[in-house]
């Protein structure tokens, strides 16, 4: 039970090193042009990036497997592009667009794929938690061996409703997977000044939920721990919290000056433990890849990203008559039920 | 002296209860805070203890005797070598052992007499001929949750004392003992936390009911209920939705104060992507849940502690549903239109049947679900009356009677002779003194002098 910090990196072969250089890349490339697509007037309202904190999602990804469910909040664009939705339909949903995900009626902060397992996209802090054990519920209900990895930041820890969740997950052991991504700024307010105690991974602890610190900088020991947590959940020994420290280097949202933090600091992070970087360092001083085949990833990152920009600019607003749609379903409902 | 045990108050709501078992024999000796009998309320069984001691003197009433109207002598205590028949009836207060409940005015809600059991003039609800049963509210929610669970194997309830307690009110009795464990379950005291898991569990598939102790305890829970289960099917373009009911006891029940009286018809009916039904007989209420359980849209179910233990007509048949959107008219009349539901009805009924004794024909319609409305219903109704009136136990400013008035306003303001009035409950907290507390809520009076004033009478 005790929470302990993880060490230990996996091995990968070079190819999934490769992929995860990749698949990081896809995430930075696509979030700066969604910023160049919010300063143009072309996305709306409230956009979170998730730039410098790519290793999270791409190392967690990394240890799931088909099946398996995610849930987040509403900085969720990493989280769809790691588990494999199209980068055109998130775009098109940013741009409020027709061809996006929730035929433009979600906006950045609302989308879902049934397909891929991603149950959203949540803008109230906090509320994915107790949702990504449900569906964990569902899970265990139906006995199909699947996971939930239920995300959410350092900030949203401190919600009454992560304790009532945590002491449900653990006598129903539920499989689920809560990570706290700690990007260490709860909006604008430091970990220090709003989080009692400095470690988040312990508050599991009290309800027998064992915890983990793992540093988000470094995609295989997210990687690493998410396996292990995996397994717990999938032995049927119920939650596991992995806390992973990372880093932020855009402001909260689209809106925000940032003048809660020095620009050293943002600049010394990125500087020092950018996890693209690190990746690229691994695969280069490894001999895994030379300077002209990453050139070759990094060019076809950017004809994905821009494409998907042109594709959300071009889809047409949604018909008027989708104003009325969606809000009440006929059907009976879709997904893993039982026959009945 | 010889002093007379009555039969006590055990719950808010308790009229009657059955005297279970008897603990003591006569010429027993006990000492106050001994267990003298088991006494079953509409809620459950309860032990009950002495205030006194003394000796049994005398058992009055038998074990196993159902219906014992609080306050009836049930045994008498004397002291040492004193006879039974020096015995007299003490204050109702000193005998209760249960805080709070004063006896004698233990149910000061909307007064009906217990052996009544209201019918609709005609209904459409179920073919002609019908075999009909006489069933409590609360049977009859049960056997829709038994009778749903039974034929689909994704629908579970979960809450508070849902399963080994049996229901704080009683309405999942005997569920656990059929469906078991996995499919009934105990959550802990976290309205938010287990209602985000159940719409969690409603994406994942399955066809979660939520049950509320009641639904003064879903104000914790509303986050869940409005952002996440009613707006992720438009926020998802059409993906996924959260197919479950929120279901529990709304409203004012008796003497419990401002915090655990409150009706929420209107909160809810506000929200688009939600669907709200409020029953106010059995067998809407057995049809409507059986429909809510169905429908692939989170529905919220408004029942009422004072209805559960009422008793209806309920039609035996295998597989009865109340479709939503469809409202019922319990009395036809020409000459006022009254539009209420769940227990506003029966104010309206009462005072309908008041109103014909002086020669006015009310129509009385029972809206039953207020997500949708049947609009159709009320509109046709008061064509033909001219008048209407709106009768509900809520908060008045932004009440189901202001939304039905500005629509009947809106499309059928030629037809009016008179302006629509509201009768809702009084702009206050629910106080707790009998007198206030009866103030509060709408009475029948108050929908017979609204009715008066439309009439010009």
């Amino acid at each position: 039970m005790a929470a302990r910090k993880s060490a230990a990196k996996p091995n990968v072969s070079p190819e999934e090193l490769k992929q995860y250089y990749r698949d990081m890349l896809l995430i930075r490339r696509f979030e700066e042009k969604a910023g160049q697509l919010y300063g143009m007037g072309l996305i709306g309202g409230f956009c979170h990036l998730y730039i410098g904190q790519e290793a999270v999602v791409v190392g967690l990804e990394a240890a799931a497997e088909e099946g398996d469910k995610r849930v987040t909040s509403y900085r969720d664009h990493g989280h769809m592009l790691a588990c494999g939705m199209d980068p055109n339909g998130v775009m098109a949903e940013l741009t409020g667009r027709e061809g996006g995900y929730s035929k433009g009626k979600g906006g950045s902060m609302h989308m879902f794929s049934r397909e891929k397992h991603f149950y959203g996209g949540h803008g109230i802090v906090g509320a994915q938690v107790p949702l990504g054990a449900g569906l964990a519920f569902a899970d265990n209900y139906l006995e199909n061996g699947r996971v939930t990895f239920t995300y959410f930041g350092d900030g949203a820890a401190n919600q009454g409703q992560v304790y009532e969740t945590f002491n449900m997950a653990s006598i129903w052991k539920l499989p689920v997977v809560f990570v706290i991504e700690n990007n260490q700024y709860a909006m604008g307010t430091a970990q220090k000044r709003s989080t009692s105690g400095e470690d988040i991974y312990t508050r599991g602890a009290p309800f027998g939920i064992p915890g983990e610190l793992v540093d988000g900088m470094d995609v295989l020991a997210v990687k690493a721990a998410g396996e292990k947590a995996v397994e717990h959940c999938r032995a049927g020994k119920g939650p596991y919290i992995l806390e992973i420290k990372t880093y932020r280097y855009r402001g909260h949202s689209m809106s925000d000056p940032a003048k809660y933090r020095t620009r050293e600091e943002v600049q010394k992070m990125r500087e020092e433990r950018d996890p693209i970087q690190n990746v690229r360092d691994l695969l280069l001083q490894g001999k895994h890849a030379t300077e002209d085949d990453l050139k070759a990833i990094d060019k076809e990152i950017k004809d994905i990203v821009n494409a998907s920009a042109e594709f959300a600019k071009e889809s047409p607003e949604p018909a008027l008559e989708e104003l009325w749609t969606d809000i009440y379903s006929d059907d009976v409902p879709q997904g893993d039920a039982i026959e009945a | 002296m010889a002093t007379q045990i009555l039969m006590p108050a055990l719950s808010p709501t308790m009229e009657e209860g059955t005297l279970a078992k008897w603990l003591v024999k006569e010429g027993d000796t006990v000492a106050s805070g001994d267990i003298l009998a088991e006494i079953e309320t509409d809620k459950a069984t309860m032990e009950f203890e002495a205030v006194d001691e003394g000796i049994v003197g005398k058992i009055l009433i038998e074990e196993g005797t159902e219906g014992v109207k609080v306050n009836t002598p049930i045994a008498v205590l004397v002291e040492e070598g004193e006879s039974v028949d020096d015995a007299e009836a003490p204050a109702a207060k000193e005998e209760a052992s249960a805080p709070a409940e004063a006896k004698g005015d233990a149910a000061p809600g909307p007064q009906e007499p217990a052996s009544s059991v209201p019918a609709a003039a005609a209904s459409p609800d179920w073919p002609e001929g019908t075999e009909m049963k006489t069933q409590t509210v609360r049977e009859a929610l049960r056997d829709a949750m038994a009778e749903e669970m039974r034929s689909d194997p994704n629908v579970f309830v979960m809450g508070e004392e849902v399963a080994e307690y049996q229901g704080a009110y009683k309405v999942t009795q005997g569920l656990l003992d059929e469906f078991g464990g996995k499919r009934v379950i105990d959550t802990p005291i976290t309205e938010h936390g287990f209602a985000g898991i159940g719409v969690g569990a409603a994406f994942g598939g399955l066809k979660p009911i939520v049950e509320f102790m009641t639904f003064n305890f879903a104000m914790q829970a509303i986050d869940h209920i409005i952002n996440s289960a009613a707006k992720t099917l438009y926020m998802s373009g059409g993906q996924m939705g959260a197919p479950m009911v929120f279901r529990g006891p709304n409203g004012a029940a008796a003497r419990v104060g401002a915090q655990h009286s409150q009706d929420y018809a209107a909160w809810y009916a506000m929200i688009p992507g939600l669907k709200v039904a409020m029953p106010y007989s059995a067998a809407d209420a057995k049809g409507l849940l059986k429909s809510a359980i169905r429908d692939p849209n989170p529905v919220i179910f408004l029942e009422n502690e004072i209805l559960y233990g009422r008793s209806f007509e309920v039609p035996v048949l295998d597989d009865f549903t109340v479709p939503f959107g469809k409202a019922k008219i319990w009395r036809e009349g020409s000459d006022v239109t009254l539009v209420s539901f769940g227990i506003g009805m029966t104010y309206a009924l009462e005072a309908a049947e008041k109103l014909a004794e002086e020669g006015i024909e009310a129509e009385v319609i029972d809206l039953r679900t207020l997500r949708p409305i049947d609009y159709g219903t009320v509109i046709e109704s008061v064509k033909k009356t001219n008048r209407c009136v709106t009768i509900e136990e809520g908060f008045p400013v932004g009440s189901i009677g202001n939304h039905i008035g500005a629509y009947v306003m809106q499309n059928a303001f030629d037809y009016l002779d008179a302006p629509v009035i509201n009768c809702a409950g009084k702009d206050v907290p629910m106080p707790y003194a009998a007198n206030l507390e009866k103030h509060a809520l709408i009475t029948t009076a108050e929908v017979i002098e609204a009715v008066k004033q439309v009439t010009y009478r």
